[in-house]
């Protein structure tokens, strides 16, 4: 306990038991690329199956058990995870905390994790299969037409939302309080504001989902009637409280991402960020709006007419705080000294392609051409515009960004510029044809399609194989960095970095900051 | 940008390496694993639960034990002065954001019921724009509320629904709403708030005498609170009973029932849970001597517990039982 410096234990129980932040940012991300491998190999088999039309590979029911895994394992096992990840190493670093607030239930949350993942992908082998009702999981299907394991499902989602609110309660704690002398709020990187911002998200919402499940558990084996209309329920109440918690939550995925592109493109530009203070207060009214505009995703359920309007304005509005965001990141690279490395080339597939998706959003956004839209490739394009071009770029440029800091040795540009590219090539082949499917009337979750989507499916397939093999290439990237990457002890790897986790030795030590510098 | 700051900092109390979490997680995933289990067993095995329930209880005492151990230790460090004023913070905006998801879940219950209530009701007995299907669909349903006759009983059973009224409520008279203005002193919950609410005025008599150093009146005061949160507790159990065994209000009858009992069942396992926290705290100060009038965070957080319990509990009686 003294006050003697120490490094890390040895062995398994380094990890089992520690309570560096540090060490688990590290079991956080390791985790979620293990789960986005996982959720890959499901897409994979999405895509090959979808790659003619008629029956070729799977089943019917085992399809929709493939989407409904794919779904939930990379929004709640991929994405989530890896930005809890990445705030566990960076956010201490960017605040001059000697750790996170509460270091022991930090492990806790995460060690949750993997076991919860587990008994998910578990139900595989279960009597009567997977989950199969979308990621959404609307009742009846998830309720009176549930396979048995549904309540294994159900449990883990209690399990996944009680590590997520612990995350989050860590966080909030750490930013609220840890922040080193000088380092007020106004100062604070942007990555650590839309962290705490998404943190008070994540509490707010992963209650509501907790009690979303909780209801449907209590139908399925206690006989009440919350999503059943024969006992004076309703089936749409059920997608009202999930949207409640889903809409936020899509938030909750890309606000982290915001924060990681805010700290690269500065960087690469050599131009300190424009707009700081529009950037929060944008971040801000995101979070806000984000919980009035749920039902933009049930306009075709049947609502009346006042609601339609409501929710379709309140939609819109959104687009106002994304576009100020997306203005100043162009606007910081305006006139700079820009060079492209592979962060800085994700950052800039992530402007491009998330604008693209802001844009089909905003379409989505018309409550009457959504009747055309709805459940529909059109809507399986947006997302993944938003989700994958958005989330899991901005994931890549942050472990290219902060990777030599990490482990002190420095990858090898040449791959990680392939690696964009061919992510980006295969990720336009993959989704920009499902636009035009989907206008065209292609529905989604479906194992087979008219013959007249052949075409385009076909160039998905294609495109999903390639984005696909990308991911190894980037797994073999980071795995020989670590192992025999160049070596480096700069502190500052990137000579526009701004930041207090570049003042910090290279690879950073195992504590950092166990007395708090002075910000100024 | 940055120096090492000059000043005198006190040093933040990074914990070494702990088994905790890794217990903690054996505790809770067996005992959710055997809950599932046993679910499943019931609603769609031979019955037959002996197996899972072993897998429950194991986690559940498993994760009960360690969580005891774990705020034991929390409790050691500070007693030892190892936790700096800004931990204290850091537990102190821990507590205050668990409460606030705390809220949060209750919300969604409550969200449940208003909307119910307000749009579901009307629309199933064919009101306005919702309710064009109703000649086809519940031909004959009248919303009421509470609602003793469900839709599916309207039209006399629908295939493929459990059925939605097992026990055999029936009348308004016999719900939990308050019937007679007469009568009001027979009516349980009416007692029941008034219970809850002096709980949560002794409580805060109990921080003043603590305050003022004055720790038998802090004692008396808290175990004052916790004897009228057991009262609390009883006095539901005994509503229940009624419901079940008079009134045939249940889990199954249709919305009503399925609202009520879970929005107050959650409400009463939230007074157990809170009334367990304040119990510790009294065995602390009773038995321990723990707890001075400038550090005494393990109460402070038990008591702000009890408040929020007790503020559902307003907002319960509003909804659930008047209106
Ligand atoms: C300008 C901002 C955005 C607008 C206006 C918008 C609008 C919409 C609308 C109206 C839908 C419903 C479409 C339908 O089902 O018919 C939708 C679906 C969806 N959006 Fe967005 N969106 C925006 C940004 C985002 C972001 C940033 C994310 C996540 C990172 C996201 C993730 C999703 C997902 C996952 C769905 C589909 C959910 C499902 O049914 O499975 N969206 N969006
Ligand atoms: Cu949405």
């Amino acid at each position: 306990m003294g006050d003697h410096h120490h490094g890390p234990a040895k062995g398994l129980s380094r990890w089992l038991f520690t309570t560096n932040h540090k060490d688990i940012g590290t079991m956080y991300l390791w985790f979620s690329f293990s789960m986005f491998i996982l959720g890959g190999a499901f897409a994979m088999i999405i895509r090959a199956e979808l790659f003619q039309p008629g029956m070729q590979l799977v089943e019917p029911a085992f399809f929709n058990q493939m989407t409904t895994l794919h779904g939930l394992v990379m929004v709640f096992g991929a994405i989530m995870p890896s930005f809890v990840g990445l705030a566990n190493w960076m956010i201490p670093m960017m605040i001059g905390a000697p750790d996170m607030a509460l270091p022991r239930m930090n492990n806790w949350s995460f060690w949750i994790l993997p076991p919860a993942f587990l008994i998910l992908a578990g139900t595989l082998f279960m009597e009567g299969g997977a989950p199969n009702f979308g990621w959404t999981f609307y009742a009846p299907l998830s309720t009176t037409y549930a396979p048995p394991s549904v309540t294994y499902f159900i449990f883990s989602i209690h399990v996944l939302g009680l590590s997520s609110i612990m995350g989050s309660i860590n966080i909030i704690a750490t930013v609220m309080n840890m922040r080193a002398p000088g380092m007020t709020y106004m100062k604070m990187p942007l990555f650590v504001w839309t962290w705490l911002i998404t943190a008070f998200l994540l509490v707010a919402v992963m209650p509501v989902l907790a009690g979303a499940v909780t209801m449907m558990l209590m139908d399925i084996h206690f006989g009440t009637s919350f999503f059943s209309a024969a006992g004076g329920g309703d089936p749409v109440l059920f997608q009202h409280i999930f949207w409640f918690f889903g809409h936020p939550e899509v938030y909750i995925i890309i606000l982290p991402a915001f924060g990681v592109v805010s700290q690269i493109i500065p960087t690469f530009a050599r131009k300190p960020l424009f707009g700081y203070d529009s950037m929060v207060y944008a971040t801000a009214a995101i979070a806000f709006l984000s919980f009035i505009v749920w039902a933009h995703h049930m306009y075709t359920v049947g609502m009346p007419v006042a609601g339609e309007l409501f929710f379709m304005y309140a939609t819109m509005l959104i687009a106002v705080p994304t576009g100020v965001k997306v203005f100043n990141w162009v606007t910081t690279m305006w006139r700079g000294a820009m060079t492209f490395e592979t962060p800085m080339l994700f950052c800039m597939g992530f402007l491009v392609l998330f604008t693209i998706g802001g844009f089909t959003g905003l379409m989505l956004s018309i409550a009457p051409a959504d009747f055309q839209y709805h459940d529909s490739y059109f809507v399986v394009a947006h997302f993944h515009y938003v989700m994958v071009a958005g989330a899991v770029f901005s994931m890549s440029a942050a472990v290219y960004y902060w990777l030599p800091k990490w482990c002190g040795r420095m990858y090898n540009e040449t791959m990680g510029k392939t690696h964009f590219w061919i992510s980006f090539i295969g990720f336009n082949i993959t989704f920009f044809p499902q636009h035009f499917v989907g206008l065209a009337g292609m529905p989604r979750r479906i194992p087979d399609y008219a013959l007249q989507f052949a075409d385009f499916n076909m160039m998905s397939s294609i495109g999903a194989f390639i984005y696909g093999a990308s991911q190894i290439l980037f797994l073999y990237n980071v795995i020989a960095t670590i192992v025999a990457g160049k070596p480096t002890s700069e502190a500052k790897t990137w000579e526009g970095a701004e930041g207090l986790e570049w003042t910090v030795a290279t690879p950073a030590p195992y504590h950092t900051f166990e007395t708090p510098p002075q910000v100024r | 940008m940055t120096t090492q700051s000059s000043t005198e900092y006190e040093k933040y109390y990074v914990p070494e390496k702990s088994k905790l979490a890794v217990c903690a997680t054996i505790g809770l995933i067996s005992s959710t694993f055997g809950a599932a289990n046993v679910m499943n067993d019931m609603t769609f095995g031979d019955g037959a639960t002996t197996g899972s329930w072993g897998i429950f209880w194991f986690g559940l005492f498993f994760f009960s034990a360690t969580l005891f151990g774990w705020f034991r230790m929390a409790i050691k460090e500070n007693l030892a002065g190892m936790n700096s004023a800004q931990l204290k913070k850091s537990y102190v905006l821990g507590m205050f954001w668990f409460i606030f998801s705390e809220v949060m879940f209750f919300l969604a219950f409550f969200g449940a019921l208003f909307y119910v209530r307000t749009l579901v009701g009307p629309w199933l007995a064919g009101e306005g724009e919702g309710g064009r299907m109703n000649h086809l669909l519940w031909e004959g349903f009248n919303y009421q509320w509470p609602m003793p006759l469900t839709p599916q009983e309207a039209v006399g059973g629908v295939a493929n629904q459990p059925v939605a009224n097992m026990g055999t409520f029936q009348s308004y008279e016999q719900s939990m709403a308050f019937g007679e203005a007469a009568a009001w002193y027979l009516w349980l919950p009416m007692w029941n708030t008034i219970v809850l609410l002096s709980s949560s005025f002794t409580v805060h008599v109990a921080h003043m005498g603590l305050l003022d150093g004055n720790k038998r009146k802090f004692n008396i005061w808290l175990g004052i609170t916790v004897a009228l949160g057991m009262l609390f507790v009883a006095l539901q159990a005994l509503e229940y009973y009624e419901a079940y065994a008079h009134f045939g209000l249940t889990l199954n009858s249709g919305i009503y029932g399925s609202t009520f009992f879970m929005l107050t069942g959650f409400h009463g396992f939230h007074v157990i849970m809170g009334m367990t926290m304040l119990l510790i705290q009294w065995l602390r100060s009773v038995r321990g001597g723990h707890f001075t009038a400038d550090d005494h965070f393990g109460f402070e957080a038990s008591s702000w517990y009890w408040h929020f319990v007790d503020v559902v509990w307003v907002f319960l009686f509003l909804f659930v039982y008047i209106l």
